[in-house]
């Protein structure tokens, strides 16, 4: 994922010249084809993220579509009130790439574990969060989100993510993509890289349910849900990210709206994959800890498998 | 022509009635800051009231967001909006807030959380480098905010990238929010600090208008370096109750006291 942001990037800073990256000091042998390529449009501001978002404030109000890259947490996290002050306050143009999501540095620990940003991002206001679930989707979200003229979040995975799409994705506001359709009455919704995870699973077990990648954690298109949950009576909503606040807990609150406003009949059966709001302390590959923490379909649906 | 000096006395008597019409807080910081405000607004800054948001004005970044009656005193003073509009601060539905409001003409950055006007102001001033722009930025912080660490990771980038477009001035009144800067997290010796970190470092009396003037100038600048103005200034500047007295960070004028401020506001600068 993160070879195909920068590739995309690159091609978008080709015919835009507005477009400027920013990196913590992260990055090596990914960024430097930018770097070499365009020198007066990128810059390594050091170990210091609170002052990178905070520079990406500025250089936006002078007309830069900045992006600001490093891994998981720093980015987010250690810059969370820059985010929110600076940047969305400000509706600054100014997109953060996050590396490395959930556990995607698994043996490098907890401080490495980017499994709290999803929830924090999608409460602030006006912030875009999105997180692709394959190569082709960075590739339309790299674009959509340097069109898109205000804040935006995106969470990569790391590196050798299979392509799920036969065609390249088109991405809008909000919108889910179907990956698996057929005449089943489950869906698994997934976001990020367990996308692929799902999209695997329901090959290798046979497992009767469709399944929508969910690229943007904030906005959801409520309509498009609303469609989707009155067809499926059994949803898993799967993502790498803590139970509390992030994915499932948004399509569960939006879920719920609808019903309240009288869009939707009934809710489906909705089981939340997630991460059951723990830290994990052991070494594992990315594999090893998701296992750990039970991200998986196993046992599900009830009576399925 | 209105003087610099007119124009302090001037921000220092709104500053005052704002605080005292609305049990407003913060005089302390206002009153410190006037004369810096006044010399940057009077007569450094390169402006067009009538457009704000022109492109080849100076920037001026305000980092001290609860001493906003000071900004908003300035702009006012200097044809941004009407006096009147002043009134309305703090009122339900106005956009004069009580820590600075970017939806209020003029004003660059809203500000209120501390440690993060610099951080933007060096990310334009970037802009303006490779842009090659000849306008200028200048952030106003106060010493309190310096504990921020955010501050530092700027101070650490803004010589290292030859930010010579860049002008820091802190408001050195030496009283934070609850103590002196020296008993809370002591930033002498400050001047030090920032030569060290490769500034162009200028200590200056923050009320003497010359100093600042000479200070604050574009011209004349050390090629390649980021210049900061360590300005020494007194908390509660031209009120003799309020001068180096911790309560008026909080504190609103009851009305004696602010006919006792008034009246030596008006005459202590009277020409």
């Amino acid at each position: 994922m993160r070879t195909t942001f920068i590739d995309s990037l690159l091609a978008l800073a080709e015919r835009d010249e507005r477009i400027f990256l920013l990196c913590g000091d992260l990055g090596y042998s990914v960024l430097e084809p930018f770097a070499r390529r365009f020198p007066e449009r990128f810059l390594n501001v050091g170990i210091a993220e609170q002052n990178m978002v905070g520079l990406a404030t500025g250089l936006s109000m002078e007309g830069y579509t900045v992006f600001c890259y490093s891994i998981g947490n720093f980015p987010t996290l250690r810059a969370m009130e820059q985010i929110r002050y600076d940047v969305c306050y400000h509706e600054a143009n100014v997109k953060i790439i996050a590396v490395g999501g959930g556990y995607a540095y698994g043996p490098l620990s907890t401080s490495h574990h980017t499994t709290e940003e999803l929830g924090m991002l999608r409460t602030i206001p006006g912030l875009v969060v999105t997180a692709p679930g394959d190569p082709s989707e960075v590739a339309a979200m790299t674009g959509f989100i340097a069109s898109h003229p205000g804040p935006c979040y995106m969470r990569l995975n790391k590196a050798g993510e299979p392509r799920l799409h036969a065609a390249p994705p088109e991405v809008s506001l909000g919108r889910a993509l179907a990956l698996k359709q057929g005449a089943h009455r489950a869906a698994v919704f997934a976001t990020g890289d367990m996308v692929g995870y799902a999209s695997r699973y329901i090959e290798q077990h046979g497992l009767a349910a469709d399944l929508y990648s969910f690229p943007f954690v904030n906005p959801i298109d409520t309509a498009q849900l609303a469609e989707l949950a009155a067809r499926y009576s059994q949803i898993a909503t799967l993502e790498e990210h803590q139970a509390n606040g992030g994915f499932g807990s948004a399509i569960l609150e939006r879920l719920h709206d609808l019903l309240s406003e009288g869009r939707l009949a009934a809710l489906p059966a909705v089981k939340r994959i997630a991460i059951p709001n723990a830290f994990i302390s052991s070494a594992g590959t990315q594999d090893y800890l998701r296992e750990q923490m039970s991200l998986t379909l196993r046992d599900w649906p009830a009576g399925q498998s | 022509m209105t003087t610099t000096q007119d124009l302090a006395r001037n921000i220092r008597l709104q500053c005052l009635q704002m605080c005292f019409n609305k049990r407003a807080s913060h005089l302390g910081g206002a009153l410190s800051v006037a004369d810096v405000l006044a010399v940057l607004y009077g007569s450094v800054l390169h402006k067009d009231p009538a457009q704000p948001k022109a492109p080849q004005r100076d920037r001026l970044f305000y980092s001290k967001g609860h001493a906003c009656t000071a900004l908003y005193a300035v702009l006012a003073e200097t044809g941004y909006y009407p006096h009147a509009a002043l009134e309305t601060f703090t009122d339900n539905g106005s956009y004069f807030t009580s820590h600075v409001n970017h939806k209020v003409p003029g004003v660059e950055l809203s500000t209120g959380s501390l440690g993060h006007a610099l951080s933007v102001a060096a990310g334009t001033a970037l802009a303006g480098k490779r842009r090659q722009a000849d306008w200028h930025v200048f952030a106003v912080v106060s010493d309190g905010e310096l504990d921020e660490g955010s501050n530092w990771e700027a101070i650490l980038f803004a010589p290292h990238h030859k930010l010579d477009n860049l002008t820091l001035v802190v408001d050195y009144n030496k009283i934070q929010s609850f103590g002196s800067t020296a008993e809370v997290l002591n930033l002498d010796p400050l001047a030090d600090k920032f030569r060290a970190f490769g500034w162009d470092c200028i200590e200056v009396d923050g009320h003497d208008h010359g100093q600042l003037s000479a200070a604050l100038a574009k011209t004349g600048r050390q090629p390649g370096k980021p210049r900061v103005v360590v300005a020494h200034t007194v908390k509660g500047k031209g009120v003799s109750f309020m001068e180096n007295q911790l309560a008026w960070h909080y504190k609103s004028p009851d009305a004696a006291q602010f006919a006792a401020a008034r009246e030596e506001l008006t005459q202590g600068h009277a020409a």
